[in-house]
């Protein structure tokens, strides 16, 4: 009996985090293309450039497609919750619903201006359209932080009292505001946004490779190379900042997540940063990592002397599995590669500029892959974030394996539900290639439309 | 009124809303897939009008659903372990169709070359779906319901799927969908000055409509034994169930009448007595489940949350509504009122 209950919650928790992982592609764009949108209709506001209203249509019909997966594996993950983790709604219900309420708000505001900025634009002054998807922006990012509030709740559950197992003195917007409340949404945003600009970058780099294009259509490319450069530069600074302090908060709040993330077995001052290498949990040693001694004290509390909690402080029975700590180093090593190659590509700007002269090819290629790496980022951020706070749904209150409905259909719906998202995976691809192979943008360019006349 | 009768009734609302905007969706979805075969037929008009109404409100009707489901756990926590034991499968069923429908809808806008295939796929999944959220009904009568060693519950699909109510809920979500889409769209294509996509879908409008009576009363009729505790309940509603027929029977005559301008049928009357009816129905329907959500395991006293965070999802609520109130109304005015909207290709 205790077999099939472990493997029961075992495909709850695969059922859950493919349909999260699915939906999460989806749902990051759905956040950062809107601003990426937002920011081009202000540049063609400003410079009266045509070139960027264009890019705001095109970006516009690329979220749309995506909003037609978006939203229903949205929905999926929104009613799984209910479905595959009953015992852990229960609580949700009875602490922290102000948040999911919050959100469907959110997807009101979302769905209905979008509707007036895709149906409606025609019928708009400029003012109105630049309003209404502005809100379709402030609409998608807010249904990101508070769902990502929730989240933040089961690291840092605040706001009742549990006593006898019975929930008591429930405040809500304690719970709403609880200690990871900030620190988690400031994440979620920059990261989607920062992951919007670099899909943006992926595009133009990817049609700035291809050979023999007329000058008109360089030019274009390179606004919108350019504009997600900047804004990706952006915000991986301010992720990179944003990461410091959750680092600090998860030395103060969840230690174990972060000794886990860090590979720590005793507790200790001078702790070092470890990066890389391989973790082997019964002899407590690391193979092939690079020590930073004392940077990991430093890290969580400015200072060399801080104390920082080691894993054999807690039972064994209660570890993350370890192999968060390679989770953890791939999300810090992508946010940082990114960073660094947004700066890289702003100083040749700048530098060049007066010349005009071109991006070397090898630079463009790897543009090419700053979306899908941005993307691959925080899917390894939220596996890592969901995965180190294991056994525990609920930090120390509420353990996975009393979370999850335990039902013998789970293998079923798996594949089933697999399925589906492999098959509409392939399916958005080939629909986002064939439109946008239909409908080249040499067709939109005004200064086409001279040449043919 | 307690918390438990507040919070029951605002679910009342949002699934009532859902039911009659859940039907246009999927039905406009099946009959634009119906009448979209073939650009120079004389009914493909109908296909564009269906298609004008769902491009901008799919998102939005979708999103009516996922509040009825946030807005069930959050006032009722204490149903969510039984139901989910017991709806595990179906709703997931009905979360792939729903997935597949709006995805394949999506990719039929922007691919034209394979429109036709994507469309068909979109409108017979989408065709599906309401029928099988109607059934969920059936499960929570009772009787389904198979009491596992170790305390928890599991659905009997044996028992569920012998059972003729369960073909008559599903008979009746369908037939709501149709004719209520249809109706609708009647509407639609008259705001629209649009006289032969009308008469089509008068038309079917004329012919679902007592097609739905009939299964409604095909439900009441097909009531399993286990659920002679609602059926006695029924019986005390009758009024508003008479009620309920009465607003139909005036509403489907209006359908009949001739307009100042010579065409038949006063279509708006006929919504307005429609989501009269259905109104009245799922209210007193709604009563008689009461106490019950989900017989005999879950009442609303066991499933309701504590106070303080009723209170604050009931500040939330209102706040959220009167702040949202002004957006459908622009909604309103551009895609339901404005013939510049309406009258495109």
């Amino acid at each position: 009996m205790v077999d099939i209950d472990v493997d029961a919650v075992t495909m709850a928790r695969a059922l859950f985090g493919t349909s999260m992982a699915f939906h999460i592609i989806f749902a990051t764009l759905g956040v950062g293309l809107p601003l990426m949108i937002v920011c081009a209709e202000i540049m063609y506001w400003r410079r009266k450039d045509r070139d960027y209203a264009i890019l705001a249509r095109r970006w516009t019909k690329a979220l749309g497609i995506l909003l037609g997966v978006a939203i229903p594996s949205g929905t999926i993950v929104g009613v799984m919750l209910a479905l595959l983790w009953p015992g852990f709604m229960e609580i949700v219900g009875q602490v922290i619903a102000l948040p999911f309420q919050i959100e469907m708000w959110a997807f009101f505001f979302e769905a209905l201006f979008m509707a007036i900025y895709i149906y409606a634009a025609d019928r708009l002054s400029n003012g109105l359209r630049l309003l209404s998807v502005f809100f379709v922006m402030v609409g998608a990012s807010a249904s990101a932080v508070l769902i990502t509030d929730a989240q933040a709740w089961m690291n840092t559950p605040t706001g009742f009292k549990l006593i006898n197992g019975q929930i008591t003195d429930v405040d809500p917007w304690a719970a709403f505001f609880n200690p990871s409340f900030f620190t988690s949404a400031q994440h979620v945003l920059t990261t989607g946004y920062m992951t919007g600009a670099f899909f943006v970058v992926t595009s133009a780099a990817y049609y700035l490779l291809k050979r023999n294009q007329q000058a008109r259509v360089i030019a274009y490319h390179r606004k919108g190379l350019m504009l997600g450069i900047v804004i990706g530069l952006l915000m991986s600074l301010l992720t990179a900042i944003n990461g410091h302090e959750t680092a600090q908060a998860l030395h103060r709040n969840n230690p174990e997540k972060l000794a886990a993330a860090e590979a720590l077995f005793e507790t200790t001052t001078h702790a070092p940063l470890l990066i890389g290498g391989i973790v082997d949990a019964d002899t407590q040693t690391v193979k092939y990592g690079i020590e930073l001694p004392g940077f990991l004290s430093f890290l969580a509390g400015n200072s060399f002397d801080t104390e920082v909690k080691g894993l054999n402080e807690i039972p064994r029975e209660d570890w993350p599995p370890l192999f968060v700590h390679t989770l953890f180093n791939l999300m810090v090593g992508i946010g940082f590669g990114l960073l660094a190659l947004a700066m890289f590509a702003v100083f040749w700007h700048f530098r060049y500029r007066k010349t005009g002269r071109q991006f070397p090819r090898w630079a463009v290629y790897i543009f090419s892959l700053t979306g899908p790496l941005s993307l691959l980022g925080i899917e390894i951020g939220w596996i890592f974030s969901c995965s180190a706070r294991q056994p525990w749904t609920i930090y120390h209150v509420q353990r996975t394996s009393e979370a999850a409905l335990k039902s013998d259909s789970m293998g079923t719906l798996f594949i089933l539900f697999v399925s589906v998202y492999v098959l509409l995976l392939i399916l958005t691809s080939l629909v986002m290639r064939f439109y946008f192979k239909r409908h080249p943008v040499s067709s939109e360019l005004p200064e086409h439309k001279e040449a043919t006349l | 009124m307690t918390d438990a009768t507040i919070a029951i009734t605002i679910l009342w609302v949002f699934l009532f809303i859902y039911s009659l905007l859940g039907s246009v969706d999927f039905g406009a979805g099946f009959w634009s897939m119906l009448f979209g075969r073939d650009s120079n037929d004389k009914d493909a008009r109908a296909a564009v009008v269906a298609n004008n109404f769902l491009s901008p409100s799919w998102k939005v009707t979708n999103t009516f659903l996922v509040l009825f489901v946030v807005a069930l756990v959050g006032f009722f926590p204490g149903a969510t372990y039984s139901l989910a034991s017991l709806l595990l499968v179906p709703v997931c069923l009905v979360l792939v169709l729903l997935t597949i429908r709006s995805a394949f809808m999506v990719y039929a806008y922007s691919v034209s070359k394979y429109g036709r295939t994507l469309r068909i796929i979109s409108g017979i999944t989408g065709l599906l779906i309401p029928g099988l959220l109607v059934g969920v009904l059936a499960v929570t009568l009772g009787g389904f319901v198979e009491e596992l060693p170790d305390g928890g519950l599991a659905l009997d699909y044996g028992a569920l799927l012998k059972s003729p109510t369960l073909y008559a809920h599903l008979a009746f979500g369908y037939a709501t969908e149709l004719f209520f889409s249809a109706l609708f769209l009647a509407d639609y294509a008259q705001e629209a000055h649009d006289a032969s996509t009308y008469r089509v879908y008068r038309r079917l409008a004329v012919i679902f409509g007592p097609l739905n009576l009939l299964t409604a009363l095909l439900v009441t009729w097909s009531m399993p034994v286990e659920a002679s505790w609602l059926v006695e309940n029924l019986k005390h509603e009758m009024l508003w169930f008479l009620l309920s027929i009465a607003a139909f029977a005036v509403g489907y005559v209006f359908l009949f009448v001739k307009r100042a301008d010579g065409s038949i049928g006063r279509t708006r009357i006929t919504v307005i007595c429609v989501a009269i009816q259905y109104a009245i129905a799922s209210f007193a329907y709604g009563r008689a489940h009461l106490p019950y959500i989900l017989y005999p395991y879950v009442t609303l006293e066991s499933g309701i949350t504590n106070p303080a965070m009723f209170r604050s999802l009931l500040i939330g609520y209102t706040v959220s509504t009167i702040l949202l109130i002004p957006v459908f109304i622009l909604f309103w005015k551009l895609f339901l009122k404005d013939k510049r909207y309406l009258k495109q290709e």
